[in-house]
């Protein structure tokens, strides 16, 4: 193959030419190197888990190490994590929050409340925001850790990276 | 004179009793004077505060004190001046839920009293605006009371149609991601 022989692999699955700043590698590997790279959260918290959410995102845990930046607008942002009991009340807010959102969009589901209703089995507590949203990333705990989010945030990573072809209008 | 010696000698038959639990006092008044003795706490005896005022459901109540009543609001009043705390309970009728509203003595009374409404199903008359304060405005039911099931059968008609929507939706989701049951 030519390619084999006239490039040099610099990292799994790039290659450069040599004495070149060219290298060579799958679009899908691209651009989900570039979306891990700049996964940005909504700001957006419901209840005691935001706190803990604030918390990973100020300097000791610094989520900015990750690229990770809150956002201010749904329209900025390409993660929702879910960081509190829904209410079923405030349902149609996340979910209206959740439809402003631009593709490629992903959620998290941070805290019991989030993935299963918790404590909370109740008249107005939703049992798990996954009733109305596809939720990608479920985080036990109840709040999470800062590490536990982080984890969170990294499997989310490791998910995209497995994605291919979610790019252009067809899917 | 303590405070419920003067309400005793003013009111009479309509200051139903007292009770002092936690070194506070209560006294319980019927609801038909109710509009004047507050206004006579507030303008004479300097219960310039109303601190709290709540609803009681005492359905199936198991208590030493027997209740009337299956409803009770309570009023927790205090006065900078006297230094006092005090509690004034009414009871209510579970057949005819209706109080005096005492928005025109304490403005504060606005959303406690709406509370109130919206979670035990009392209404105050004479309330500017009555109406739900937590729950949403197309809600049915008062979730406070002690025989509202802990999740009826029939779910709140938005939150329903919102998950309709979110199944009918999550088919145009990239890949596998789905909500639950779609």
């Amino acid at each position: 193959m030519g390619v084999e022989k006239d490039t040099v692999e610099i990292a799994p699955g790039v290659r450069q030419i040599p004495d070149t700043p060219a290298f060579i590698t799958p679009l899908d590997k691209l651009i989900n190197w570039a979306r891990t790279g700049s996964l940005w959260p909504m700001t957006f918290g419901l209840a005691c888990c935001a706190i803990e959410m604030m918390a990973t995102g100020a300097s000791h845990h610094d989520l900015d190490r990750f690229g990770i930046i809150f956002r201010a607008s749904p329209r900025q942002a390409d993660v929702l994590i879910v960081a509190g009991t829904v209410t079923k009340k405030m349902a149609p807010v996340v979910r209206r929050v959740y439809d402003q959102m631009p593709e490629p969009r992903y959620v998290i589901a941070m805290g019991s409340c989030a993935c299963s209703g918790g404590v909370f089995r109740t008249y107005s507590t939703v049992q798990g925001c996954d009733e109305f949203l596809p939720v990608d990333v479920y985080i036990p705990g109840c709040p999470p850790r800062p590490e536990a989010l982080m984890y969170g945030l990294m499997k989310l990573q490791e998910k995209i990276r497995r994605e291919a072809g979610h790019w252009g209008f067809w899917r | 004179m303590s405070v419920v010696e003067i309400l005793k000698e003013k009111f009479g038959a309509a200051i139903l009793g007292e009770e002092t639990t936690a070194d506070q006092l209560g006294i319980y008044v019927s609801r038909e004077v109710l509009p004047q003795v507050m206004r006579f706490l507030h303008d004479e005896l300097d219960f310039k505060h109303l601190a709290d005022l709540c609803g009681v459901d005492y359905l199936g109540w198991k208590g030493k004190r027997k209740k009337a009543e299956r409803f009770e609001v309570v009023y927790n009043l205090y006065s900078l001046s006297r230094r006092e705390l005090i509690r004034i309970k009414v009871p209510i009728p579970e057949s005819d839920p209706r109080v005096p509203s005492v928005t025109s003595i304490w403005r504060v009374a606005n959303w406690f009293e709406r509370e109130c409404y919206d979670l035990l199903g009392i209404r105050f008359e004479g309330h500017p605006d009555l109406r739900r304060l937590l729950m949403p405005e197309n809600w049915s039911g008062h979730p406070l009371r002690k025989d509202y099931p802990l999740e009826p059968e029939e779910e709140w008609k938005d939150y329903a149609e919102l998950r309709e929507k979110a199944r009918e939706l999550s088919r145009y989701e990239w890949g596998d991601r789905r909500v639950r049951g779609g």
